[in-house]
């Protein structure tokens, strides 16, 4: 070979290896099949998950290839157990998933990654393999006919938060009618004062005793484990706004007013340590807020996220804002 | 001043007359090039995964800087890719001269020929950088832009008139490569003279005419010199050296310094300082006005940098000038003295270009042994490399280092102050008594911007 032409054959060499490279990534992976979804995170003001929507045969394995286009998000799947998986910029993260029965599953950002992080959702359509399960059960407050929206002081409130530990230490037997889940989870803590009031063997207390007895009532309708969960989803998901301790003081909520997806001149974020409040709501129509959301406040909706267990978990968590369950 | 013919070792002779080291050197660097404009556009836009941003940015920079242009001044030119394609159809060949030019060989206008567009893209890509540093489809398209610019202008105007005219990096190295201890010089300018040919110039059977249009009898400054080493196959009387020579050695002579190669030195120096005080420092607020580029709060950002760069610098170095010029007497033309002692900021604006540098060089390098491995981001492990931790090397050296480097560039400054002033006035005793006086002005002006520069990079 003339050195002239070596030497054009180097320059066009040098030219053309790594274009190939570069059309390679251009392609679908070798050796992959049709099941592996290359997924791109992206804060949501960039568009968030890239697809943010997929379809997939129920049944089937599917393998999502994770890389995030920014900053650190996680992936989860709603209403599941699967572990959230950490998404980094410009690595690669896979999981495969098998989504036995249809149905339509969100998946969704498990780190704040920034104002928008709650509105970075996607959805996983799995269809056939299978009749369509019926949807969900009526959530609480659709049965008992509550308006999320309406304002819920509570009429009376105690001079301090209620203690359970205070109410234990009277060694009162509470009535049969009010102890319970059921019970519980129907019913306003102010609505459980006025039913112990109306009690005619609890005239002799005072008003602030009477609470602690409503805060008796209420931490024996939890667990420790659930209080424990509660805790730990708040502290993920609802810390950044509502503040570590409900008082509606996180970082989110005073730096950012209007940015988490709301109106401007939306209110802020609820102060779940307030007792004229929080007395007058029942875990019911807590339960339905976290379901639902703010609708334009910015507060998510949590529906397609927790699931029933994981929703209670975190209403029985709430109260110990405003009531004292242990010393 | 003392010299060392490297050519006197045949071994090195005959390596720089033979243009295949040269051309494979550029044949590597042309794939990287590609590789990091298809990085840029088709890999992941996050910067520290991409080979776009890190082998631009921080290898190829901290190769540049803290190694080629010290040591081998235009070196980089030599082998720079922008202008091979271009180069290749200019000539019609890569290696062999052209039986035939192409293109249209237009002359560079006469009244372009200076450092003033060069200056003003300099100062685009600095307005820019923050977005350019990080982005890294900016860097692509910035890279791609750069190579087809410079192959246009090869088909419109004669030999390498992007290079010598208009590359904002060829400016930036051609500035700080007076610094570099080698030189391409004529060994008997007189035997120039007398060579009615000049093939070194027009072309002959051994090789091309001056790319970067220098006779070289007439260098006197490696900025001219691109370093392509054509002269060493043309000239027919072997009389071309490649010098080892002192450090600097081109700085101190006052000679001919024109104003735009002036503002080139202030254009360079507040860069430095700039890029350290938006980069490094802690004005949040700064730094988010440079990143959002086409805002109204970065058109803030952008007129104060060209303010400060292309007003308040060199209007504060006028005054030291000036200042110095009352103290000494006025003698001369004050343009040219200005123009003069700007040189003095040669070795300042470096040691500030380098310590800047390694703030960040050393800190971010282990970036690149994952994009080695998987230059686009896409999920590639080509060398096992992938996935590594951040590791930040010489950290605690590195304040050290920076702080020897910028009083280092200060004293070298001050002495080079000194010597210009003794060119000026002239080093009989009251020559000398003179230019001390006229020189103290520009050394309290090195010594103020060198605090600032420790102060933005230390605190």
């Amino acid at each position: 070979m003339r050195p002239e032409h070596l030497a054009r054959l180097l320059v066009i060499l040098g030219v053309l290896l790594p274009l190939a490279g570069a059309a390679i990534i251009l392609l679908p992976p070798l050796g992959r099949n049709g099941e592996v979804i290359e997924v791109h995170a992206r804060v949501a003001e960039d568009g968030g998950w890239l697809p943010s929507e997929l379809v997939v045969p129920a049944g089937t394995p599917l393998t999502l290839r994770l890389t995030s286009d920014d900053v650190v998000h996680g992936f989860a799947i709603g209403r599941s157990e699967t572990q959230a998986v950490d998404v980094l910029p410009g690595q690669y993260s896979e999981l495969t998933l098998t989504f036995d029965r249809p149905g339509r599953y969100t998946y969704y950002c498990t780190r704040w990654c920034g104002p928008g992080h709650w509105r970075m959702r996607g959805t996983i359509e799995a269809q056939g393999g299978g009749a369509t399960p019926s949807s969900a059960a009526e959530p609480p407050y659709v049965r008992l006919g509550l308006d999320l929206d309406a304002p819920h002081p509570a009429p009376g409130v105690p001079e301090r938060r209620p203690s359970a530990i205070g109410g234990e230490a009277l060694g009162i037997d509470l009535p049969a009618g009010l102890r319970g889940r059921a019970y519980y989870e129907t019913h306003s803590p102010y609505q459980a004062f006025q039913s112990l009031r109306e009690q005619g063997s609890f005239s002799r207390l005072g008003d602030e005793r009477v609470w602690d007895l409503v805060a008796l009532l209420w931490r024996q309708a939890t667990t420790a484990r659930a209080l424990e969960a509660g805790r730990a989803l708040y502290a993920q998901n609802c810390a950044a706004c509502h503040g570590e301790g409900g008082g509606a003081d996180g970082v989110m909520a005073t730096s950012l007013p209007g940015s988490l997806g709301g109106a401007d001149d939306a209110p802020g974020p609820a102060d779940l340590a307030s007792l004229e409040s929080m007395m007058g709501a029942r875990p019911a129509l807590l339960h339905g807020k976290i379901l639902r959301g703010g609708m334009g406040t910015g507060m998510p909706y949590f529906g397609p996220i927790f699931t029933d267990g994981q929703l209670w978990s975190l209403v029985d968590y709430l109260w110990t804002f405003t009531m004292e369950y242990e010393e | 001043m003392t010299r060392f013919d490297l050519l006197r070792s045949p071994f090195l002779a005959r390596l720089l007359r033979s243009r295949w080291p040269r051309l494979i050197l550029s044949v590597a660097a042309l794939a990287g090039f590609v590789l990091a404009i298809a990085a840029g556009l088709a890999g992941t836009p996050v910067g520290s995964r991409n080979f776009g941003i890190i082998a631009v940015w921080i290898a190829w920079w901290a190769a540049l800087i803290l190694v080629a242009v010290p040591i081998a001044g235009r070196g980089w030119c030599s082998i720079c890719p922008l202008p091979l394609p271009g180069e290749w159809f200019q000539r019609g060949g890569i290696l062999a001269p052209a039986a035939r030019r192409r293109g249209l060989g237009l002359r560079w206008p006469r009244r372009l020929r200076n450092l003033w567009i060069q200056n003003a893209g300099f100062a685009l890509l600095a307005i820019s950088s923050t977005v350019i540093l990080t982005r890294p489809a900016v860097t692509g398209a910035l890279l791609l832009g750069l190579i087809g610019a410079a192959t246009v202008v090869s088909l419109v105007f004669e030999r390498r008139a992007f290079c010598k005219y208009l590359c904002p990096i060829g400016g930036f190295v051609g500035l700080y490569s007076q610094v570099a201890p080698v030189e391409l010089r004529v060994r008997d300018a007189a035997l120039c003279a007398a060579h009615r040919e000049k093939t070194c110039y027009v072309g002959g059977p051994g090789g091309e005419g001056c790319p970067w249009q220098v006779f070289p009898a007439g260098l006197t400054r490696n900025s001219s010199c691109g370093l392509c080493f054509e002269c060493l196959r043309t000239c027919p009387y072997d009389n071309i050296a490649v010098n080892l020579r002192p450090f600097g050695a081109d700085l101190p002579r006052p000679a001919g310094r024109r104003l735009d190669e002036a503002f080139k030195s202030f254009l360079m120096l507040g860069s430095a300082l700039a890029y350290s005080a938006v980069l490094l420092g802690p004005w949040g607020e700064i730094k988010l006005a440079a990143f959002r580029v086409g805002t109204p709060e970065w058109a803030a950002f952008a007129g104060g940098f060209l303010a400060a760069t292309f007003l308040a610098l060199p209007g504060a170095f006028a005054l030291h000038v000036a200042a110095g010029r009352l103290l000494a007497g006025p003698r001369g033309n004050f343009r040219e003295t200005l123009a003069s002692y700007s040189q003095a900021l040669v070795p300042l604006g470096l040691a500030a270009w380098v310590a800047f540098s390694l703030s960040f060089v050393f800190s971010n390098l282990s970036y690149l042994w994952p994009v080695l491995s998987d230059p686009f981001g896409a999920g590639w492990d080509l060398f096992g490399t992938a996935v590594g931790a951040w590791t930040p090397y010489l950290g605690a050296a590195v304040p050290t280092l920076q702080a020897g480097i910028l009083i280092g560039g200060l004293a070298w400054a001050a002495g080079l102050a000194s010597r210009i002033g003794h060119r000026l006035l002239g080093d009989d005793k009251r020559g000398s008594r003179r230019a001390l006086l006229q020189a103290s002005p520009v050394v309290g002006f090195a010594f103020v911007v060198t605090v600032v520069q420790l102060w933005l990079l230390i605190g």
